[in-house]
């Protein structure tokens, strides 16, 4: 133990972690914060196993032809590595992992509105978990994470009926989790906190929750008629049973879009929190980014056609959706420029967070931008299917999302557990992630460009000898990339388990946030707050203070706000 | 176990204290209680319109049977969720939300009747080997 210099805040003498003890206290927890941090855990190890199986997937493809596996087994090993990046790590990721550690505290309330639906929705992601990679670790199964029919309707492919079982069970998780943001919200805001004075995260997770309570259901249908035409035959899908396939893409996309949304929203609401503390200045267009969250939310159900180009859908609805969907750039660029106005001027600290949420900015604009031309009809018909597509998602989903939810763990790494992590090792991670996820990605959207399809296990059979070669190049210097940003994370997981350990106790307001999270104690006690606190703006920095003695930030006290800005 | 009551109380209280800010919302714990005679009525009538869903199928309207027993069902929902789910009495937001909701599930299925149909005469007529072979059966 290292001696404590005795101006450092002690541990509060009970918080959330020391409430209670025993496995069945956090096996039977209705604390948010625990149920929090145990959806943290369940995310954080199924991240390390599907980011295996990405790494399994790079290997094969570093070499043209058979590397270490076959063809079936690639197509099993992308297939997990997809459905489990998307069901059980980033939808849950944000929103029910960091969301519930930190929504009610962000509101001064002591609780979510249901904690017990809160605890039944985390079981119902355990369930749903085991359900989903035993059936893929044992039946294997090789559609891929979309179960496009009539591929995954012909009979050998009994084990998608489990995968839908599990996702089925994972959306109800998923609306739980949802709903409960939504009502909370709604009754549980302190006196004083209008809409327009919630921070822009909790804007961020209303309205992915609408999206989760509105599109999840979908899923949760397209999966059972799936199901049902697999048990029973009877023909929705399938066309030898006189079904449609274009059909299971509707109604697939009409829940996976907004699916995008439920990944991105959240990831922008802590991009917001992160560049305004970090750069101790007033989040600039307030509402502007907060009703651009709405505004996302509502057009990112208008356009999940754009999936469907090449898939038969008429000519009439490819045109119908490709044009809603260069709408849905205007509200994501509202969001860019804002986050850009709020770092000018401001006092930028490049903490740890502060660089992944510049990463976010950066990456997320050419993943923004990369999705125009596949929304373009004319060059999608040559993008489609191609490592371009591949490319433009991870840079969204993966650069983006999940890089912004780090980012979010970082911030609020020091609440959840009361202690600091090495800010040098987290810089040199922070910087080490940006820069393998760039080396991997980048050479993708070449290979796309040139028309390297994906999915693909091979590249050198019918490809022209110069093709391949080409190819290799791309296919090894992101393979590359892939292992250097797999150093990265692990060298996150070791400094972040290290301060666990070692690491300096946390003060309460490291970074001088002043939304209400940094009004309690890091740790925070079991009850948040042991009466309501003052609800001020949560972006005005000058209502904090440096406090030496504590080597964090403290709310001034007697403040009186200047007039509006 | 002396943990779980403790925080049952608090999420209890925690919600205590989101009704009182909204003091405009004007619900209590309980909530709006029905009239008796509005369920019963209420529970009248869905009988009534069950039994008109079964006797219109005895008179042959040719396509408006199906626009009948839809119009039908609409009437029977739009009242169990206006009485038995107390929409009639709560604020207008809920009526907004369950509108909306309502109105998401049509644009789903009317832009995907919209494509069918446009791509409808571009389907080469396949053989749907069940199909053929269940209304063979039919015939026998
Ligand atoms: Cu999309």
């Amino acid at each position: 133990m290292t001696t404590l210099t005795p101006s450092r805040p002690a541990f509060a003498p009970s918080n959330y972690l020391t409430h209670s003890r025993g496995v069945l206290s956090w096996a039977m927890t209705l604390d948010h914060k625990r149920i929090g941090i145990m959806y943290l855990l369940g995310v954080l190890g199924s991240f390390l196993l599907g980011g295996i199986f990405a790494l399994l997937v790079r290997t094969e493809l570093i070499w043209p032809g058979q590397t270490i596996m076959t063809a079936d087994q690639y197509n099993r090993a992308f297939t997990l590595h997809g459905a489990i990046m998307v069901f059980l790590v980033i939808i849950p990721s944000v929103p029910a992992a960091l969301g519930n550690f930190v929504l009610p505290i962000m509101l001064g309330a002591k609780d979510v509105a249901f904690p017990r639906l809160n605890l039944g929705s985390f079981y119902l992601w355990v369930l749903g978990a085991v359900l989903a990679v035993l059936a893929m670790l044992s039946g294997g199964i090789d559609t891929g994470w979309t179960f496009y029919t009539p591929y995954s309707i012909e009979a050998d492919r009994q084990g998608v009926i489990w995968v839908a079982s599990a996702v089925f069970i994972l959306g109800f998780s998923s609306i739980f989790t949802g709903i409960n943001f939504i009502v909370t919200i709604h009754r549980l805001r302190p006196q004083g906190m209008t809409w327009f004075r919630m921070p822009l995260f909790l804007w961020a997770l209303y309205a992915t929750a609408v999206i989760q309570v509105l599109a999840t259901p979908v899923l949760g249908i397209t999966v059972l008629l799936l199901m049902v035409e697999k048990v029973m035959g009877i023909g929705i899908f399938d066309p030898s049973l006189g079904g449609d396939p274009v059909l299971f893409q509707h109604f697939f996309w009409f829940y996976s879009h907004p699916a995008v949304y439920i990944m991105i929203l959240p990831a922008m609401g802590i991009v917001s929190e992160l560049i305004s503390v970090h750069s101790h200045r007033h989040i600039f267009g307030y509402r502007f980014i907060a009703f651009s969250s709405v505004a996302i939310a509502i057009f990112g159900f208008l356009v999940w056609g754009h999936h469907m180009f090449a898939s038969g859908q008429s000519p009439l609805m490819n045109a119908l959706f490709s044009m809603i969907t260069f709408s849905v750039s205007i509200p994501s660029a509202i969001k860019v420029f804002n986050w850009l106005a709020t770092m000018y001027r401001g006092r930028i600290s490049l903490n740890t967070p502060m660089l992944y949420g510049l990463s976010f900015i950066f990456i997320f604009t050419i993943g923004g931008l990369t999705g125009i031309p596949l929304g373009t009809l004319a060059t999608d018909i040559h993008l489609h299917d191609t490592y371009f597509v591949v490319a433009h998602f991870h840079y969204v989903m993966m650069g983006s999302a999940l890089i912004a939810m780090i980012g979010g763990m970082h911030h609020w790494w020091p609440k959840m557990t009361g202690r600091m992590y090495s800010e040098t090792a987290g810089r040199i991670g922070a910087i080490g992630v940006f820069l393998g996820f760039n080396f991997t990605f980048f050479p993708q959207f070449m290979l796309g460009s040139l028309g390297m399809p994906r999915r693909y296990f091979d590249y050198q059979a019918g490809f022209s000898q110069d093709l391949t070669e080409l190819f290799h190049v791309y296919h090894f210097l992101s393979t590359l990339g892939s292992y250097f940003m797999a150093l990265a994370f692990f060298w996150t997981a070791g400094y972040l388990l290290h301060s666990l350990f070692r690491g300096e106790r946390a003060p309460a307001n490291p970074w001088g946030g002043a939304s209400l999270e940094w009004k309690c104690s890091s740790p925070p006690p079991h009850d948040n707050f042991a009466e309501q606190p003052a609800v001020g703006d949560c972006y005005d920095y000058d209502q904090i203070e440096w406090d030496e003695a504590a080597k964090g930030y403290r709310f001034r006290e007697n403040y009186t706000p200047a007039a509006a800005h | 176990m002396g943990h779980r009551p403790a925080s049952q109380t608090a999420g209890q209280e925690a919600a205590g204290h989101g009704a009182e800010a909204h003091a405009h919302g004007g619900h209590g714990a309980v909530g709006h209680v029905a009239p008796l005679r509005a369920l019963i009525g209420t529970g009248a009538a869905l009988l009534v319109l069950t039994w008109l869903t079964v006797a219109v199928t005895r008179v042959d309207l040719g396509e408006l049977n199906i626009f009948v027993a839809l119009g039908v069902a609409t009437v029977k929902a739009g009242l169990v969720m206006l009485f038995f789910m107390h929409l009639r009495w709560d604020r207008p937001f809920n009526a907004i939300v369950c509108i909306g909701s309502i109105a998401f599930v049509a644009l789903m299925i009317a832009f995907t009747i919209l494509d069918t149909a446009e791509y409808q005469d571009t389907i080469n007529p396949g053989d749907a080997k069940a199909v053929r072979e269940t209304i063979e059966s039919l015939g026998n």
